[in-house]
């Protein structure tokens, strides 16, 4: 079987908007990505190390803000969805498998090192930022936050920025 | 109105919400393909603006249908989460995720939907967000100072540049059909393409485009819900409402015979309910009554309710803005409330040759009075208004 091709860009963009604009109707909130990884990892750290959890200030104030855990975070169950539709959509579009995609010039191994290096970075910026490409630049876009486009405009910018130093990772 | 959460769904039922926006987020990022790190970085060396295209039209898509439910009244703009805005924290935290974006070649949202399809890569990015989050945590007093710094709160984007929302929303719209069009050349030289679009995309395309711009007139022309709530009821104000119209007599031995079957609802501004009120009147200033939290008094068919203010017409207004906001039985008090104080506050006793029914009417009001005074003394506790809790909508990553 053939894996089938993408879909259109402006009416993966449309359905997108109206998952979007859904969501925003029913709970008054948009969508995120990275506030689902921060209450898994920061609910992890205070179930392994309490004490060390208790004397780190930013831990402490998290889990006392959030005092049910990540069963009870909307954004851990969007992200369970997340992991749901990109699988139906893998299936359906016969895209399931192991793979690992990278530029041409480097080895299997720089792209995993790139990719967890590129991951913490962007994990540490959205932590910052108060939200990633999700949370903070669409659904940002959606409601017209100031911060939120800001923000956008910073991760597009800064990414036009760097990408001539990072060329070998991705181009011939 | 919504949003539906908390008032219509609650917040357990909520998480199943987010199960099911997940599920449409990940299946079309899926479809769109953002599982795939070549697709994704393409936006950053021409070659592929796929993230640009999907990117904008959401947004786009999103904030028109934002704009649109909120002049219609279906959607309550003020109870929506909007991103505070941290100015520095923005900027710097921008700069590193886009530094991210570019050697890890996803963002937090692309990654999870790669490693859902089995992209190894896709999951070494999940993994080392997971650690930069944690350094964050850890690292938190150095990053503390630019983390609080330039907090402006939830500041809309349209305020900032001096503009209403519906001109900003014209403005992106046709920042992003531009920047479709731009992409579009860009890509095309990168990739050395010649091919020019088929006709029958020319024409889907340019609906769309058309359709989004017809959507957007029609938000700006269309009077919002208040002003069409306002209309509605200046349209009627000059009926005539005698048949709803209480004396103030008829309206005491109520609250002393039937005070907990009826709501006193004083529509004048909170300084003057401040001043003086009826005996257990609630103040819903008239341009709040629309707020959610008073449709449990307009919407209700177990109390009826007493319109009052000090001018007939401020009273009338009122009674008729319920009528549209709910279906509760309501009347109006003749008289204003200043008149209702002299009647029953300020009894003067009639002169001596007054007529029997002159002394029958001091008699009752005398009466009256002092079983409401003794009702509101009675049941102080018990009728101190209630404060609603409003609970904000939390949002954001």
């Amino acid at each position: 079987m053939k894996t089938q091709k993408y879909m259109n860009p402006y009416l993966a963009g449309f359905l997108l908007g109206l998952v979007l604009l859904g969501t925003i109707y029913v709970t008054g909130r948009g969508l995120g990505a990275s506030g689902a990884v921060k209450s898994v990892v920061l609910s992890s750290v205070v179930s392994v190390a309490p004490e060390h959890s208790a004397n780190t200030p930013f831990i402490k104030t998290y889990n006392e803000e959030h005092p049910d855990g990540p069963l009870n975070d909307w954004l851990v169950f969007e992200v369970i969805g997340v992991i749901i539709g990109a699988f139906f959509s893998g299936v359906i579009s016969n895209r399931v498998g192991i793979k690992l995609e990278r530029g041409p010039n480097i080895t299997n191994q720089t792209r995993i090192i790139a990719a967890i290096i590129g991951g913490a970075l962007f994990g540490l910026g959205s932590q910052l930022g108060r939200g990633c490409t999700s949370g903070a630049a669409l659904s940002g876009m959606a409601v017209m936050s100031f911060g939120g486009i800001i923000t956008m405009l910073a991760i597009f910018g800064s990414g036009y920025a760097f990408a001539y130093f990072f060329r070998k990772l991705w181009l011939k | 109105m919504a949003p539906l959460v908390p008032f219509i769904i609650s917040n357990e039922f909520n998480l199943i919400i987010a199960l099911i926006a997940g599920i449409g987020f990940g299946f079309v990022l899926e479809q769109a393909g953002f599982s795939s790190t070549k697709k994704l970085v393409g936006l950053f060396y021409g070659y592929d603006f796929t993230v640009l295209k999907v990117f904008f039209t959401a947004g786009v898509t999103a904030m028109i249908g934002v704009l649109l439910f909120g002049q219609l009244g279906i959607l309550d703009l003020s109870q929506i989460y909007i991103n505070p805005t941290f100015l520095q924290s923005a900027l710097v935290g921008g700069a590193i995720m886009g530094v991210g974006f570019i050697i890890g070649g996803f963002c937090p949202g692309t990654s999870v939907c790669a490693a859902s399809i089995g992209k190894l890569d896709g999951l070494a990015f999940v993994f080392g967000s997971g650690l930069g989050v944690l350094a964050f945590a850890e690292g938190y007093p150095v990053f503390e100072k630019i983390y609080l710094a330039e907090a402006w709160g939830p500041v809309l984007i349209n305020e900032k540049l001096g503009m209403s929302k519906i001109v900003f929303g014209f403005l992106l719209t046709a920042i992003a059909f531009i920047a479709f069009l731009l992409t579009r050349l860009i890509e095309k030289r990168v990739n050395n393409d010649q091919s020019s679009l088929p006709k029958n995309k020319v024409i889907m395309y340019s609906s769309a485009v058309g359709f989004a711009f017809f959507v957007l007139i029609l938000i700006a022309i269309i009077p919002d819900s208040p002003s069409r709530l306002e209309a509605r009821i200046n349209d009627v104000l000059h009926q005539d409402l005698s048949k709803v119209e209480v004396p103030a007599d008829k309206l005491a031995s109520e609250i002393v015979n039937n005070y907990y079957r009826i709501n006193i609802i004083d529509v004048r501004s909170p300084e003057a309910f401040k001043a003086y009120h009826l005996p257990f009147a609630i103040n819903i200033p008239i341009d709040k009554m629309s707020d959610r939290q008073w449709s449990k008094i307009l919407d209700q068919k177990h109390k009826v309710n007493y319109f009052y203010a000090d001018a007939h017409q401020l009273a009338k207004q009122g009674y008729l803005k319920a009528g549209f906001l709910g279906k509760a039985e309501n009347y109006i008090l003749i008289e204003s409330s200043s008149d209702f104080k002299k009647l029953f506050s300020e009894l003067v006793p009639p002169a001596s040759d007054a007529s029997k029914k002159e002394q029958n009417t001091y008699n009752f009001r005398l009466k009256a009075a002092t079983d409401m005074k003794m009702l509101v003394e009675a049941l102080k506790n018990s009728t101190e208004p209630v404060i609603a809790k409003t609970t904000k909508i939390k949002g954001g990553c």
